[in-house]
């Protein structure tokens, strides 16, 4: 018995680790579900593979958990929105090289009928201040991610203390942007998105655009290649070959020719594309 | 050349603080089928399960000391009250006891066509053992310990469960048996089913032997009051 | 609610046009989630019979602990499974995060305490009526463990189809350790996952009619081949 059990785990072992050596050359991107989620790696990724004949395989995860993917080695390049974690990341040696490769904006949306009254505000901070007053319902990420950290920012900004509503007007979800859209629309709550994400997301309910604009609203995304020198099996020169693409002329201008409705939710900024 | 006899000394069960077996000591010799025979509850299986080492005893020993007796585990075999088959067919539950006293495949197949020729079942042989009627069972269960050949056969009751027909085709294979050689030692608490097997009888009474006799002394004139009490068929206790 | 019967047209549709999209993402679950239940029915089985048979010291222990085990949480796993694969991890040097190998270990190690403690209860029951039989006849107790997973087998093949079940509708592991990587590590659960995050409900309902259809055709299989061995009369 004990020797069948033994034998068992080590063919186990072995048909595990030969079914993942199977494979082509790719490269891991740990990167944020806005970006997923919105089209637009399903629009970049085959022009590189083109390009370059390296496949790239996504994990799209909040901000705060692709970091620490990252930090663990288990992706080779990074691309995420929420610059002073990728300046620390580079900080502490995880990372080498970070760029900027484009910005969306966020977007507060709620309900239509905007019981707090922020339709035609400019100012984001100040719409929160109106919603904490009315104690409309708002739904949070919760979750860590580059969306949630801007929108904690915001609420600094306004000089709300959101946490202490928790669990009354004001609910921390725990999710992605997209169960948190479905959440807000079940509500009714107004809520912070990324404006990739709300354009392409099918399920709106009664939740309309309100206030978009506000420089604090603007969203770079930045992208890092995982240090090798921490992480010897990370694949440096296709990693290096990926970000060198994306911040060149075709990936720039691959990502501004991606649409939805007709309207374009990336903007590069790579600082490359004027020089075409 | 067999394990035979098989001696008890001083054997006691207890469980839960209750005597069951109370030190019985007891010889049983090669030849003579022995009949043990008493009233529901005497102890007469459990007698029966220590004899064929499916329980220990709580004191006392019991040890086959024949010229073979090294071999014991392996040169005997029990029938149960139910019969218990396994869920594959006739052929196949004789099989898997001569495949676990590590008998050839040849072997296996000429013993199996043998036994089952000689309980009645060759028609039944590739049919599964479950949809058998419980005297077809019975005499599965038969088959599969003659195949093994055995010096001593235990039976705990065979034929309490079937009818008059069922019991009959048991009874005369448990003489063929015999005839062949092998040492039968049954229970049964069916006098008549005694009077018609014994050669000799243990007669137990509440865990202990009240009499070990040869079956012709036994019936004539029982020396225990239990056992003439059970003979008059008067209760006693 | 107009999602619902939208999601079965939709569901209806992508299986009669055999959208190639979706027989990937199929046979994706298929594999995974298929060689974790041979994998987790190689340990399990054996280990639930061990258990009903042999008798040893925490015995009872470790009946109660499999049981428990039962409950374990995917997304429990899926990080347990995460920390030790990781490059940071133990088992870092294999390489298999983000690989269909990692979400095979990962519904191994959901299903086999399923698989053990469920086939325990079966085989439980058959070794009390066949002990003193198969005693009697001269079994050791690793003979004892084959014959009884052997006379079971119809009443295992529930079990290890309820293993199946568990490995084919969990998400939480499958999106930890695989990552939900679009044609390598993407399967039934995550896409619905996916989808429902995207606020395509009704696909993603569609979808889950799909996995059900699925998991139906497998078990369907199962009775099929189970019964063309069983016993007839």
């Amino acid at each position: 018995m004990r020797r069948y059990l033994i034998t068992a785990a080590i063919t186990v072992a072995v048909a595990l680790t030969t079914a993942a050596s199977a494979g082509d050359r790719y490269i891991t991107l740990a990167s944020t579900t806005s970006t997923e989620n919105s089209g637009l790696f399903a629009h970049l990724l085959p022009r590189f593979e083109a390009a370059s004949g390296i496949a790239v395989r996504v994990v799209a995860v909040g901000t705060g958990q692709a970091i620490r993917l990252a930090g663990n080695g288990d992706a080779d390049v990074l691309l995420v929105h929420h610059r002073p974690s990728e300046e620390a990341f580079v900080a502490a040696g995880l990372g080498v090289g970070r760029r900027d490769v484009m910005y969306n904006d966020f977007v507060l949306v709620g309900p239509a009928a905007d019981p707090a009254g922020i339709r035609g505000l400019t100012d984001a901070a100040g719409a929160l201040t109106r919603i904490a007053a009315a104690a409309a319902p708002f739904a949070s990420r919760g979750d860590d991610s580059g969306t949630h950290k801007a929108e904690l920012a915001l609420w600094d900004a306004a000089g709300v203390d959101q946490r202490a509503a928790s669990g009354t007007w004001y609910r921390e979800l725990g999710t992605g942007m997209g169960a948190t859209l479905n959440t807000a629309a079940a509500m009714n709550a107004y809520t912070l998105a990324d404006r990739g994400t709300w354009t392409s997301f099918a399920n709106k309910g009664d939740l309309v655009l309100l206030l978009a604009g506000d420089p604090v609203l603007f969203n770079p995304y930045g992208v890092v290649l995982v240090n090798p020198a921490r992480h010897p099996h990370v694949k440096a020169a296709d990693g290096q070959a990926f970000i060198d693409w994306l911040t060149g002329p075709a990936g720039q201008a691959a990502i501004a020719a991606f649409q939805r409705d007709g309207q374009a939710l990336f903007f590069p900024n790579a600082g490359t594309l004027a020089t075409q | 050349m067999s394990i035979l006899p098989l001696m008890l000394d001083g054997v006691s069960l207890r469980r839960d603080g209750r005597v069951l077996i109370d030190d019985v000591s007891l010889t049983i010799a090669a030849g003579p089928k022995t009949v043990i025979l008493g009233p529901n509850g005497a102890g007469k299986s459990l007698l029966l399960r220590l004899c064929h080492g499916l329980i220990g005893p709580s004191a006392g020993r019991v040890r086959w000391s024949g010229p073979e007796a090294g071999s014991a585990r392996r040169r005997q075999a029990m029938v149960f009250q139910k019969p218990v088959m396994l869920r594959r067919s006739v052929r196949a539950n004789i099989a898997y006891g001569l495949r676990l006293h590590g008998h050839a495949a040849a072997v296996r197949a000429a013993r199996i066509d043998r036994v089952l020729a000689r309980t009645g079942l060759a028609a039944l042989a590739e049919r599964p053992a479950a949809v058998l009627s419980g005297g077809e069972q019975q005499r599965l269960a038969l088959a599969r310990a003659w195949a093994l050949e055995p010096d001593v056969l235990f039976l705990d009751e065979p034929t309490a469960n079937l009818d008059p027909g069922a019991t009959g085709a048991v009874e005369a294979i448990v003489a063929e048996m015999h005839g062949g050689g092998a040492k039968i030692v049954m229970t049964t608490h069916d006098l008549a089913q005694a009077r018609r097997l014994a050669d000799e009888v243990v007669f137990l009474q509440r865990g202990r032997v009240a009499e070990h006799a040869p079956a012709a002394d036994f019936f004539a004139a029982p020396a225990s009051e239990a056992a003439a009490a059970f003979l008059a068929g008067r209760l006693f206790w | 609610m107009t999602d619902i019967p939208a999601a079965f047209l939709t569901a209806l549709r992508l299986i009669v046009t055999l959208d190639p999209q979706l027989a990937g993402i199929v046979g994706r679950s298929l594999y995974v989630s298929l060689s974790a239940v041979v994998i987790a029915g190689a340990i399990g089985l054996p280990l639930g019979a061990a258990i009903a048979v042999y008798r040893f010291p925490g015995r009872r222990a470790a009946i109660v602990l499999l049981n428990g085990l039962m409950a374990l949480p995917a997304v429990f796993i899926g990080l347990t499974v995460y920390l030790l694969v990781s490059r940071a991890g133990p088992l870092g040097f294999l390489g298999i995060l983000f690989t269909p190998a990692a979400m095979i270990l990962a519904q191994c190690l959901l299903i086999t305490p399923i698989i053990a403690a469920l086939s325990h209860q079966v085989l439980r029951a058959l070794y009390e009526s066949y002990r003193e039989q198969l005693c009697s006849l001269g079994a050791r107790p690793r003979q004892i463990v084959w014959t009884l997973l052997w006379d079971a087998r119809f009443g295992l093949t529930t079990v290890v189809m309820a293993g199946f079940g568990r490995a084919v509708a969990e998400v939480g592991a499958a999106i930890i350790v695989g990552g939900n990587i679009d044609r390598v590590t993407r399967v039934m659960t995550t896409t619905i996952a996916l989808e429902t995050s995207k606020g395509n409900l009704s696909l993603a309902l569609a979808l889950g009619v799909v996995l059900v259809l699925v998991a139906v055709g497998v078990n369907a299989l199962a009775a099929l081949l189970s019964g063309a061995t069983a016993p007839r009369g």
